[in-house]
Protein backbone atom coordinates (compact mmCIF):
# COMPACT_ATOMS: atom_id res chain seq x y z
CA UNK A 1 0.00 0.00 0.00
CA UNK A 2 1.29 3.29 -0.94
CA UNK A 3 0.28 6.46 1.34
CA UNK A 4 1.42 9.96 0.10
CA UNK A 5 1.55 13.36 2.40
CA UNK A 6 0.86 16.45 0.62
CA UNK A 7 -0.88 19.77 1.27
CA UNK A 8 -0.77 22.71 -0.72
CA UNK A 9 0.32 25.15 1.38
CA UNK A 10 3.83 24.95 2.69
CA UNK A 11 4.96 24.18 6.47
CA UNK A 12 1.36 23.18 7.87
CA UNK A 13 3.07 19.99 8.82
CA UNK A 14 3.53 16.98 6.20
CA UNK A 15 6.84 16.03 7.48
CA UNK A 16 5.40 15.16 11.01
CA UNK A 17 2.71 13.23 9.55
CA UNK A 18 4.17 11.22 7.40
CA UNK A 19 7.12 10.49 9.64
CA UNK A 20 5.32 10.00 12.90
CA UNK A 21 2.89 7.50 10.78
CA UNK A 22 5.90 6.14 9.51
CA UNK A 23 7.25 5.56 13.14
CA UNK A 24 4.12 4.40 14.48
CA UNK A 25 3.52 1.58 12.08
CA UNK A 26 6.79 0.38 12.80
CA UNK A 27 5.95 0.05 16.23
CA UNK A 28 3.26 -2.32 15.25
CA UNK A 29 5.80 -4.19 13.80
CA UNK A 30 4.34 -3.29 10.35
CA UNK A 31 6.87 -3.43 7.53
CA UNK A 32 7.42 0.52 6.09
CA UNK A 33 9.53 1.86 3.26
CA UNK A 34 9.39 5.59 3.87
CA UNK A 35 10.65 7.88 0.39
CA UNK A 36 11.40 11.59 0.76
CA UNK A 37 10.04 12.77 -2.19
CA UNK A 38 10.28 16.55 -1.53
CA UNK A 39 14.20 16.18 -3.00
CA UNK A 40 14.79 20.64 -3.06
CA UNK A 41 14.50 20.24 0.93
CA UNK A 42 14.15 16.54 1.80
CA UNK A 43 14.16 16.97 5.81
CA UNK A 44 12.54 13.79 7.08
CA UNK A 45 16.14 12.52 7.98
CA UNK A 46 16.69 15.30 10.49
CA UNK A 47 13.69 12.91 12.43
CA UNK A 48 14.45 9.26 11.50
CA UNK A 49 18.21 9.50 11.60
CA UNK A 50 18.67 7.01 9.22
CA UNK A 51 22.00 5.24 8.53
CA UNK A 52 22.56 6.28 4.60
CA UNK A 53 24.26 2.65 3.13
CA UNK A 54 23.22 3.70 -0.71
CA UNK A 55 24.06 6.74 -2.66
CA UNK A 56 23.26 6.83 -6.57
CA UNK A 57 24.01 9.68 -8.62
CA UNK A 58 20.75 10.21 -10.73
CA UNK A 59 20.80 12.11 -14.21
CA UNK A 60 19.23 12.58 -17.06
CA UNK A 61 20.21 12.44 -21.27
CA UNK A 62 21.05 15.97 -22.66
CA UNK A 63 22.35 16.73 -26.09
CA UNK A 64 25.55 17.35 -27.16
CA UNK A 65 26.09 18.99 -30.69
CA UNK A 66 28.68 17.98 -33.04
CA UNK A 67 28.68 21.32 -35.31
CA UNK A 68 31.11 19.99 -37.87
CA UNK A 69 27.56 17.74 -38.70
CA UNK A 70 25.35 20.03 -37.92
CA UNK A 71 23.64 21.60 -40.93
CA UNK A 72 21.65 24.07 -38.93
CA UNK A 73 17.92 22.54 -40.51
CA UNK A 74 16.53 23.28 -37.14
CA UNK A 75 14.64 20.25 -36.71
CA UNK A 76 15.71 19.47 -32.88
CA UNK A 77 14.67 22.86 -32.21
CA UNK A 78 11.45 22.01 -33.65
CA UNK A 79 10.89 19.16 -32.11
CA UNK A 80 11.55 20.57 -28.41
CA UNK A 81 8.46 21.19 -26.35
CA UNK A 82 10.61 23.06 -24.03
CA UNK A 83 12.98 25.57 -26.09
CA UNK A 84 16.42 23.64 -24.66
CA UNK A 85 17.58 23.85 -28.32
CA UNK A 86 17.97 27.19 -30.34
CA UNK A 87 19.46 26.74 -33.64
CA UNK A 88 20.30 30.63 -35.14
CA UNK A 89 20.33 30.40 -38.78
CA UNK A 90 20.08 34.27 -40.29
CA UNK A 91 20.37 32.46 -44.00
CA UNK A 92 16.87 31.17 -43.67
CA UNK A 93 15.18 34.51 -44.42
CA UNK A 94 17.63 35.30 -47.04
CA UNK A 95 16.04 32.23 -49.57
CA UNK A 96 12.40 34.17 -49.72
CA UNK A 97 14.07 38.13 -50.08
CA UNK A 98 17.17 39.33 -52.39
CA UNK A 99 20.52 38.23 -50.37
CA UNK A 100 21.48 41.65 -49.24
CA UNK A 101 19.44 41.57 -46.22
CA UNK A 102 21.04 38.60 -45.44
CA UNK A 103 23.34 39.34 -42.45
CA UNK A 104 26.94 39.39 -42.54
CA UNK A 105 27.97 39.47 -38.60
CA UNK A 106 25.30 36.87 -37.42
CA UNK A 107 26.59 33.79 -37.16
CA UNK A 108 24.87 30.41 -37.76
CA UNK A 109 24.71 28.51 -34.34
CA UNK A 110 23.21 25.83 -32.36
CA UNK A 111 22.83 26.54 -28.46
CA UNK A 112 21.42 23.99 -26.00
CA UNK A 113 20.09 25.18 -22.44
CA UNK A 114 20.45 21.84 -20.33
CA UNK A 115 18.10 23.62 -17.37
CA UNK A 116 15.21 23.33 -19.83
CA UNK A 117 16.01 20.00 -20.73
CA UNK A 118 13.46 17.84 -20.07
CA UNK A 119 15.49 14.44 -21.39
CA UNK A 120 12.84 13.08 -23.67
CA UNK A 121 15.89 12.22 -26.42
CA UNK A 122 13.72 14.05 -29.32
CA UNK A 123 16.12 16.14 -30.79
CA UNK A 124 18.65 13.39 -31.23
CA UNK A 125 16.00 10.88 -32.79
CA UNK A 126 14.77 13.79 -35.32
CA UNK A 127 18.39 14.88 -36.46
CA UNK A 128 19.17 14.17 -39.74
CA UNK A 129 22.66 14.38 -39.87
CA UNK A 130 23.40 12.76 -36.53
CA UNK A 131 24.86 15.26 -34.96
CA UNK A 132 23.14 14.86 -31.41
CA UNK A 133 24.60 12.65 -29.00
CA UNK A 134 22.80 12.04 -25.55
CA UNK A 135 25.27 12.77 -22.28
CA UNK A 136 24.32 12.27 -18.94
CA UNK A 137 23.89 15.36 -16.52
CA UNK A 138 23.82 15.04 -13.17
CA UNK A 139 20.58 16.54 -11.13
CA UNK A 140 20.78 14.90 -7.91
CA UNK A 141 21.45 11.72 -5.66
CA UNK A 142 19.32 9.03 -4.21
CA UNK A 143 20.14 7.77 -0.77
CA UNK A 144 19.04 4.41 1.11
CA UNK A 145 19.33 3.53 4.84
CA UNK A 146 17.99 2.19 7.80
CA UNK A 147 16.21 3.98 10.51
CA UNK A 148 14.10 2.20 13.38
CA UNK A 149 13.22 -0.87 11.49
CA UNK A 150 11.94 1.27 8.67
CA UNK A 151 13.57 1.57 5.14
CA UNK A 152 14.03 5.01 4.48
CA UNK A 153 15.12 6.53 0.83
CA UNK A 154 15.11 10.37 -0.27
CA UNK A 155 16.24 12.60 -3.58
CA UNK A 156 18.21 14.96 -2.96
CA UNK A 157 18.19 17.71 -5.81
CA UNK A 158 21.51 19.87 -6.53
CA UNK A 159 21.52 23.36 -5.49
CA UNK A 160 19.91 25.01 -8.41
CA UNK A 161 18.82 22.60 -10.12
CA UNK A 162 15.10 22.70 -11.56
CA UNK A 163 14.45 19.43 -13.21
CA UNK A 164 12.87 18.20 -9.96
CA UNK A 165 10.46 15.31 -11.78
CA UNK A 166 13.40 12.89 -12.91
CA UNK A 167 14.67 12.61 -9.68
CA UNK A 168 11.65 11.85 -8.01
CA UNK A 169 10.91 8.87 -10.34
CA UNK A 170 14.01 7.41 -9.30
CA UNK A 171 13.32 8.04 -5.40
CA UNK A 172 9.32 6.09 -6.64
CA UNK A 173 11.40 3.49 -7.98
CA UNK A 174 11.74 2.23 -4.70
CA UNK A 175 7.73 2.20 -3.41
CA UNK A 176 7.27 -1.62 -2.58
CA UNK A 177 3.36 -2.11 -2.58
CA UNK A 178 4.24 -5.53 -0.45
CA UNK A 179 5.22 -2.87 2.50
CA UNK A 180 3.19 0.24 3.65
CA UNK A 181 5.04 2.53 1.89
CA UNK A 182 4.92 6.40 3.30
CA UNK A 183 5.44 9.22 0.36
CA UNK A 184 6.46 12.68 1.68
CA UNK A 185 5.47 15.08 -0.97
CA UNK A 186 6.87 19.03 -1.56
CA UNK A 187 4.44 21.32 -1.27
CA UNK A 188 2.14 23.04 -3.76
CA UNK A 189 0.57 21.19 -6.83
CA UNK A 190 2.92 21.37 -9.28
CA UNK A 191 4.99 18.60 -11.67
CA UNK A 192 7.13 17.65 -8.81
CA UNK A 193 3.92 16.82 -6.54
CA UNK A 194 2.07 15.33 -9.13
CA UNK A 195 4.70 12.91 -9.98
CA UNK A 196 5.27 11.71 -6.02
CA UNK A 197 1.41 11.38 -5.62
CA UNK A 198 0.83 9.36 -8.51
CA UNK A 199 -0.24 5.48 -7.92
CA UNK A 200 -0.92 6.00 -4.48
CA UNK A 201 -3.42 4.05 -2.84
CA UNK A 202 -4.60 6.86 -0.69
CA UNK A 203 -3.44 10.43 -0.02
CA UNK A 204 -3.41 12.35 3.31
CA UNK A 205 -3.30 15.97 2.51
CA UNK A 206 -2.16 18.48 5.54
CA UNK A 207 -3.68 21.82 6.87
CA UNK A 208 -3.99 24.68 8.91
CA UNK A 209 -7.70 26.02 9.44
CA UNK A 210 -6.72 29.40 7.73
CA UNK A 211 -7.34 31.39 4.47
CA UNK A 212 -3.76 30.37 3.41
CA UNK A 213 -4.41 26.75 4.43
CA UNK A 214 -8.04 26.55 2.70
CA UNK A 215 -7.02 28.28 -0.59
CA UNK A 216 -4.06 25.81 -0.96
CA UNK A 217 -5.96 23.08 0.01
CA UNK A 218 -8.96 23.63 -2.23
CA UNK A 219 -5.93 23.68 -4.68
CA UNK A 220 -4.68 20.31 -3.96
CA UNK A 221 -8.15 18.89 -3.56
CA UNK A 222 -8.90 19.59 -7.62
CA UNK A 223 -5.33 17.97 -7.91
CA UNK A 224 -6.11 14.45 -6.68
CA UNK A 225 -9.52 14.15 -7.47
CA UNK A 226 -7.88 14.78 -11.55
CA UNK A 227 -5.92 11.68 -10.51
CA UNK A 228 -8.41 9.86 -8.83
CA UNK A 229 -6.37 9.14 -6.03
CA UNK A 230 -8.49 8.75 -2.33
CA UNK A 231 -7.76 11.47 0.11
CA UNK A 232 -9.00 12.92 3.71
CA UNK A 233 -7.40 15.39 5.50
CA UNK A 234 -5.35 15.59 8.67
CA UNK A 235 -5.83 19.05 10.31
CA UNK A 236 -2.90 20.37 11.79
CA UNK A 237 -3.21 23.25 14.97
CA UNK A 238 -7.21 22.97 14.32
CA UNK A 239 -7.73 25.05 17.33
CA UNK A 240 -6.47 28.05 15.72
CA UNK A 241 -7.80 29.93 13.08
CA UNK A 242 -11.38 30.07 11.81
CA UNK A 243 -14.04 27.39 10.94
CA UNK A 244 -13.70 27.64 6.81
CA UNK A 245 -11.60 24.20 6.19
CA UNK A 246 -14.65 22.48 8.08
CA UNK A 247 -17.03 24.03 6.05
CA UNK A 248 -15.59 23.21 2.84
CA UNK A 249 -15.36 19.53 4.26
CA UNK A 250 -18.56 19.17 4.84
CA UNK A 251 -19.67 20.73 1.30
CA UNK A 252 -17.17 18.77 -0.44
CA UNK A 253 -17.41 15.35 1.66
CA UNK A 254 -13.54 15.56 2.44
CA UNK A 255 -13.49 13.15 5.01
CA UNK A 256 -11.90 14.61 8.64
CA UNK A 257 -8.72 11.76 9.67
CA UNK A 258 -6.87 13.42 12.27
CA UNK A 259 -6.81 16.43 14.27
CA UNK A 260 -3.22 18.04 15.71
CA UNK A 261 -3.72 20.95 18.34
CA UNK A 262 -1.30 23.59 18.33
CA UNK A 263 0.60 22.59 21.15
CA UNK A 264 3.95 24.19 22.16
CA UNK A 265 5.25 20.60 23.68
CA UNK A 266 5.27 19.87 19.66
CA UNK A 267 6.57 22.54 18.82
CA UNK A 268 9.99 22.52 21.39
CA UNK A 269 10.20 18.40 20.23
CA UNK A 270 9.97 20.10 16.65
CA UNK A 271 12.36 22.11 17.12
CA UNK A 272 15.19 19.56 18.58
CA UNK A 273 14.24 16.84 16.03
CA UNK A 274 12.48 14.96 18.23
CA UNK A 275 9.45 13.07 16.38
CA UNK A 276 6.60 13.92 18.18
CA UNK A 277 5.33 10.28 18.89
CA UNK A 278 8.80 9.71 20.87
CA UNK A 279 8.27 12.86 23.04
CA UNK A 280 4.25 12.74 23.28
CA UNK A 281 4.00 8.68 23.28
CA UNK A 282 0.04 8.94 23.39
CA UNK A 283 0.19 10.39 19.73
CA UNK A 284 1.23 6.66 18.67
CA UNK A 285 -2.26 5.32 19.48
CA UNK A 286 -3.81 8.60 17.41
CA UNK A 287 -1.50 7.82 14.25
CA UNK A 288 -2.32 3.97 14.19
CA UNK A 289 -5.94 5.42 14.50
CA UNK A 290 -5.17 7.41 11.99
CA UNK A 291 -3.91 4.12 9.17
CA UNK A 292 -6.59 2.49 10.23
CA UNK A 293 -9.00 5.06 9.05
CA UNK A 294 -7.03 5.14 5.57
CA UNK A 295 -7.57 1.58 5.26
CA UNK A 296 -11.10 2.10 5.51
CA UNK A 297 -11.37 5.20 3.69
CA UNK A 298 -9.45 3.48 0.94
CA UNK A 299 -11.30 0.57 1.09
CA UNK A 300 -8.31 -1.97 1.13
CA UNK A 301 -9.23 -4.71 3.97
CA UNK B 1 20.16 45.79 -42.08
CA UNK B 2 17.71 44.14 -40.51
CA UNK B 3 16.30 45.01 -36.78
CA UNK B 4 14.36 43.41 -34.44
CA UNK B 5 11.75 45.80 -31.89
CA UNK B 6 9.03 44.51 -29.04
CA UNK B 7 6.02 46.28 -29.47
CA UNK B 8 2.53 46.36 -27.91
CA UNK B 9 0.98 47.02 -30.99
CA UNK B 10 1.51 45.26 -34.73
CA UNK B 11 2.78 48.94 -36.07
CA UNK B 12 5.31 51.70 -35.52
CA UNK B 13 3.09 53.78 -33.28
CA UNK B 14 2.94 51.28 -30.44
CA UNK B 15 4.63 51.57 -27.44
CA UNK B 16 7.41 49.34 -26.85
CA UNK B 17 6.88 46.35 -25.06
CA UNK B 18 9.54 46.26 -22.17
CA UNK B 19 10.16 42.04 -22.12
CA UNK B 20 11.41 40.67 -24.82
CA UNK B 21 10.49 36.76 -24.56
CA UNK B 22 6.83 38.16 -23.19
CA UNK B 23 6.30 40.55 -25.93
CA UNK B 24 2.94 41.22 -28.24
CA UNK B 25 4.51 41.30 -30.95
CA UNK B 26 7.82 41.92 -32.62
CA UNK B 27 8.36 44.10 -35.22
CA UNK B 28 11.18 43.60 -38.14
CA UNK B 29 12.15 46.42 -39.60
CA UNK B 30 14.78 46.08 -42.73
CA UNK B 31 16.44 49.32 -42.30
CA UNK B 32 17.61 49.63 -45.66
CA UNK B 33 14.36 49.52 -47.45
CA UNK B 34 12.25 50.69 -44.70
CA UNK B 35 9.59 48.14 -44.75
CA UNK B 36 8.24 46.05 -41.81
CA UNK B 37 6.56 43.21 -40.16
CA UNK B 38 4.29 42.45 -37.81
CA UNK B 39 4.95 38.90 -35.94
CA UNK B 40 2.78 37.85 -33.37
CA UNK B 41 4.54 36.14 -30.19
CA UNK B 42 3.29 32.96 -29.81
CA UNK B 43 5.27 32.76 -26.68
CA UNK B 44 3.89 35.48 -24.57
CA UNK B 45 2.15 33.55 -22.00
CA UNK B 46 4.28 30.79 -22.00
CA UNK B 47 6.49 29.72 -18.88
CA UNK B 48 9.12 28.75 -19.40
CA UNK B 49 11.70 28.62 -22.77
CA UNK B 50 9.83 31.77 -24.25
CA UNK B 51 13.39 33.57 -24.16
CA UNK B 52 14.39 31.01 -26.84
CA UNK B 53 11.36 31.07 -28.43
CA UNK B 54 11.72 34.81 -29.41
CA UNK B 55 15.52 34.16 -30.13
CA UNK B 56 14.29 31.88 -33.00
CA UNK B 57 11.55 33.63 -34.31
CA UNK B 58 13.66 36.87 -34.61
CA UNK B 59 17.12 34.84 -36.27
CA UNK B 60 14.73 33.40 -38.20
CA UNK B 61 13.97 36.55 -40.18
CA UNK B 62 18.32 37.28 -40.27
CA UNK B 63 17.94 40.56 -37.65
CA UNK B 64 21.15 41.93 -36.74
CA UNK B 65 20.28 43.89 -33.59
CA UNK B 66 17.43 43.36 -30.78
CA UNK B 67 15.64 46.30 -28.83
CA UNK B 68 13.75 45.72 -26.32
CA UNK B 69 12.67 46.83 -22.65
CA UNK B 70 14.29 43.71 -21.11
CA UNK B 71 15.96 40.38 -22.07
CA UNK B 72 16.26 37.54 -19.97
CA UNK B 73 19.82 35.85 -18.97
CA UNK B 74 18.96 32.55 -21.87
CA UNK B 75 17.91 35.00 -24.18
CA UNK B 76 20.28 37.34 -24.05
CA UNK B 77 23.15 34.90 -24.31
CA UNK B 78 21.99 33.22 -26.78
CA UNK B 79 21.55 36.48 -28.83
CA UNK B 80 25.22 37.56 -27.96
CA UNK B 81 26.53 33.88 -28.79
CA UNK B 82 25.16 34.52 -32.24
CA UNK B 83 26.31 37.66 -32.93
CA UNK B 84 23.13 39.70 -32.59
CA UNK B 85 23.42 43.05 -31.12
CA UNK B 86 20.86 43.48 -27.83
CA UNK B 87 19.98 47.28 -27.03
CA UNK B 88 17.66 48.01 -24.36
CA UNK B 89 15.55 51.24 -24.00
CA UNK B 90 12.93 53.30 -22.19
CA UNK B 91 9.25 52.92 -23.05
CA UNK B 92 8.38 55.24 -25.71
CA UNK B 93 6.51 54.36 -29.21
CA UNK B 94 8.33 52.55 -31.42
CA UNK B 95 9.01 55.27 -34.08
CA UNK B 96 10.62 57.35 -31.76
CA UNK B 97 12.78 54.15 -30.38
CA UNK B 98 13.76 53.40 -34.56
CA UNK B 99 14.56 57.53 -34.47
CA UNK B 100 16.98 56.82 -31.83
CA UNK B 101 18.54 53.92 -33.22
CA UNK B 102 19.50 55.47 -36.32
CA UNK B 103 20.73 58.32 -34.99
CA UNK B 104 22.98 56.20 -32.94
CA UNK B 105 21.54 57.44 -29.31
CA UNK B 106 21.11 53.49 -28.10
CA UNK B 107 24.02 52.00 -26.56
CA UNK B 108 24.78 48.04 -26.78
CA UNK B 109 24.30 46.76 -24.20
CA UNK B 110 26.45 43.48 -22.60
CA UNK B 111 24.06 42.56 -19.62
CA UNK B 112 21.27 40.95 -19.00
CA UNK B 113 18.61 43.03 -17.56
CA UNK B 114 16.06 40.50 -15.92
CA UNK B 115 16.75 36.94 -14.08
CA UNK B 116 13.41 35.49 -14.84
CA UNK B 117 14.69 32.78 -16.63
CA UNK B 118 16.67 30.06 -15.29
CA UNK B 119 21.05 30.72 -15.01
CA UNK B 120 23.70 28.03 -15.04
Amino acid sequence: MIISVASGKGGTGKTTVAVNLALSLAENSLAVRFLDCDVEEPDAHIFLKPKIELTKQVGIPVPEIDESKCSYCGKCSEVCEFNAIVVINPAKDSKEKNSSTASREVKKKVLTFYELCHGCGGCSLFCPQEAITEVDREIGVVEGGKSRGIDFFQGRLNIGEPMAVPLIRKVKQYADNNKITIIDVSPGTSCPVVESVRKSDFCILVTEPTPFGLNDLKLAVEVLRKLKIPFGLVLNQFDIGDEKVYNYCNEEKVPLLLKIPFDKRIAVAYSKGIPLVKELPEYKEKFWGLYKRIRKESQIE
Amino acid sequence: MKIAITAKGNNLDSELDETFAHCEYFLIIDLDTSEFEAIENPAKDALGGSGMQAVKIVSDKGIEAVIAGNVGPNAFKSLKDSGIKVYITVPQKVKDVLEEFKKGNLKESDNSTIHFGVIK
